[in-house]
């Protein structure tokens, strides 16, 4: 298994490769739980974790590793988290650590209003004591591995492009087949007003597959760095 | 009298002139005429209409006031949308974008005076002609049917007034009756359409005439989707629907109009509607214009330039261009490169390099809707496919309803670029 990280902040894309079923050894590997029980005093207000915990803002997050998004049938979830859910998101050391990066980019639309944490070691940390509420790979083989080792991708000069806005407007022009230009959100998300940056990160997560949306991750994939980068010129441009 | 059968909106006043004396009013102003205001030929008129704020001079040549799409129409049949909701007119082609809307048929082309003639009788002066007219049937494709016969045995392939009459139909079904569908031969419109319409059929009928039975006579081998056809029509309608490929004589069938019979392979089968899709080619005017290969008009993927003559552009289920299927989705994102590409020719603007995506959904019942698609690219050649994806069977009940609400707005976000 080997899935594509994008990081918003820093630009850089980092890989992580958590090997299918790991051993028990390396389950406490993500970060540090104890630390972690601090870092998650930021969510307690909106979350709550542990044997009586029940939902508040925010469901709770007992069993949240490997569990689908917006699985929990008695919340009720944002539109964009049942959307995501749908489309197969699911709740991996992975795609849990971006969201917890800048919740938006991976969930465009999600009720989360949280504005990430940055700090890698504040992510892992967190994602390590919340591990110690879900199906740990010491006690079931099969569960989602917690080791994660990283390595460096690529360049993090992606996000300095500066695109060209009249190419974004003919490309643009294959958005708008879906998309609304009013920003109208009815079954197909609203991709008007969005900063420069967010957009960009978010083509490439569908680009890397990240994201799981097919549509999209198609539209993406054949789409190169400039091009991402002059649709995102003239879609910054545009209210 | 020859005013009677055409109309203006919006620039009322300008098009009158330009009609009486084109080369006077519209003299300096490169002029594009768009013969079809339908997914092809409305997109293309806003696109440059939009793009040129004003330098080009654009005017569209529909029949119909009010256009019904054609993509979505099943659901109408299904009972998932009303007619009204598929329903668009031109006013803001007109009003927003100052396109001159003219209501008539294009009758003919001069090629080399370069004018379009209506069946009005004016002449509409173009630099570059955009031929979106869609398709017309082949005569004699299915022995027994003409369209003399349209109203006993509907195609309801152009939608309208065929929709309303097939949906009739069907509603007027006895207990236990029969529907029959005659499949078209490929290539034709919408290749999912005729099974997602079975599906619509077939939704219908379970709650009005649950014994009724579905016969499709099919002279294809397979269809678009088809294991997730299958699937759905096992799922939500067991044993209702009888699908006849070649090699149960689907291909050898012949239709008798007055008795309703339709004669499968020698056999006789007593029929309560009789859905009949012919063989498709290119919209009528591609022929008047001399400009098809067969029953169709081929193009370059790199502009949609026609390949017989440069100043004229086919768009959509018209045109012959290579992997992309005949679909409203197509011929809009084909119509956005050819809006770009005559914006370069007539007015200098940059051209870039063609880029083509098409996904069509389909609903198989009550919030399980599937898709296909691809993206494509233009070579010398023809439109070729990059990269697709397709629906599988057994996915999720969460995802089918998502997949669902996505092409509601898909139709939300399209029927807004073709119509304002």
């Amino acid at each position: 298994m080997h899935a594509i990280f994008l990081r918003g902040i820093l630009a850089a894309f980092v890989a992580f490769s958590g090997s299918a079923a790991t051993g028990a050894a390396a389950d406490e590997l993500i970060g540090d739980a104890e630390r972690g029980a601090k870092v998650f005093e930021k969510c307690k207000s909106c979350h709550a974790v542990g044997p009586d915990a029940r939902h508040k803002v925010g469901p709770h997050l007992n069993g949240v590793f490997g569990r689908k998004a917006a699985g929990l049938g008695d919340f009720d979830y944002s539109r964009a988290m049942r959307r995501a859910g749908a489309d197969g998101l699911v709740w991996t050391i992975e795609k849990l650590e971006a969201y917890l990066e800048n919740p938006k980019v991976l969930v465009t639309g999600t009720n989360m209003r949280f504005r990430g944490l940055k700090d890698k070691q504040d992510r892992l940390d967190v994602m390590a004591y919340l591990r110690q509420f879900s199906d740990r790979p010491r006690d079931i083989p099969e569960a989602e591995p917690t080791a994660i080792t990283e390595e460096v991708r690529l360049s993090d000069d992606i996000l300095n492009i500066e695109g060209d806005p009249d190419y974004g407007e003919y490309l643009s022009s294959e958005c708008m087949t879906c998309h609304q230009t009013d920003g109208d959100d009815e079954g197909i998300p609203s991709i008007v007003g969005w900063p420069t940056e967010d957009f960009v990160i978010a083509m490439h997560a569908y680009k890397q597959k990240v994201r799981p949306h097919p549509v999209m991750q198609m539209m993406a994939g054949r789409l190169g760095n400039e091009e991402i980068a002059a649709l995102a010129a003239y879609f910054s441009a545009l209210n | 009298m020859a005013l009677n059968r055409r109309a203006f909106l919006g620039t009322t006043v300008g098009l009158a002139a330009s009609l009486s004396a084109p080369m006077v009013l519209g003299q300096g102003k490169p002029r594009v005429v768009v013969v079809g205001g339908g997914a092809g030929g409305a997109t293309a008129a806003r696109h440059i209409a939009k793009g040129s704020k004003g330098a080009i001079d654009v005017t569209l040549v529909e029949p119909t006031r009010t256009y019904y799409t054609c993509f979505f129409s099943n659901l109408y049949l299904g009972g998932f949308r009303t007619l009204e909701s598929i329903a668009h007119t031109y006013g803001k082609l007109a009003s927003d974008y100052g396109i001159n809307v003219v209501h008539d048929w294009a009758v003919g082309i001069d090629r080399d005076a370069k004018t379009v003639s209506l069946a009005g009788g004016a002449k509409l002066p173009y630099d570059r002609l955009i031929l979106s007219p869609g398709i017309d049937f082949v005569d004699g494709a299915v022995p027994g049917w003409d369209v003399t016969k349209q109203n006993r045995m509907p195609h309801a392939y152009k939608a309208g007034s065929q929709t309303e009459l097939l949906k009739a139909q069907i509603e007027a079904m006895p207990e236990g009756g029969v529907y029959c569908m005659i499949a078209p031969p490929n290539p034709y419109r919408c290749p999912p359409g005729p099974y997602e319409r079975v599906s619509m059929v077939a939704h219908v009928l379970k709650q009005r005439n649950p014994t009724a039975k579905i016969l499709i006579a099919d002279p294809k081998p397979k269809f678009s989707k088809m294991a997730l056809f299958q699937e759905g029509w096992q799922n939500h309608y067991g044993g209702m629907i009888e699908w006849l490929g070649p090699d149960f004589g689907g291909d050898k069938v012949e239709v008798n109009a007055d008795e309703m019979t339709v004669t499968i392979d020698g056999e006789v089968n007593k029929v309560d509607v009789c859905n009949v899709i012919p063989a498709m080619k290119a919209g009528r005017i591609c022929e008047l214009a001399g400009i098809n290969d067969g029953n169709w008009a081929p193009v370059t993927g790199h502009t949609m330039q026609s390949r017989i003559d440069e100043n004229i552009h086919v768009l959509g289920d018209a045109c012959a261009q290579g992997d992309m299927p005949k679909s409203g989705f197509s011929a809009n994102s084909q119509a956005k490169v050819a809006a770009m590409a005559i914006r370069a020719a007539l007015t200098g603007t940059k051209q870039f390099p063609a880029k083509f995506s098409n996904t069509c959904w389909s609903l198989l019942g009550t919030d399980d809707g599937v898709k296909v698609g691809a993206t494509y690219e233009a070579t010398d050649e023809k439109i070729a496919k990059v990269d697709g994806f397709i629906s599988q069977t057994g996915e999720s009940a969460d995802l089918r309803k998502a997949t669902y609400e996505e092409s509601l707005g898909w139709y939300a976000g399209i029927t807004s670029d073709m119509f304002g």
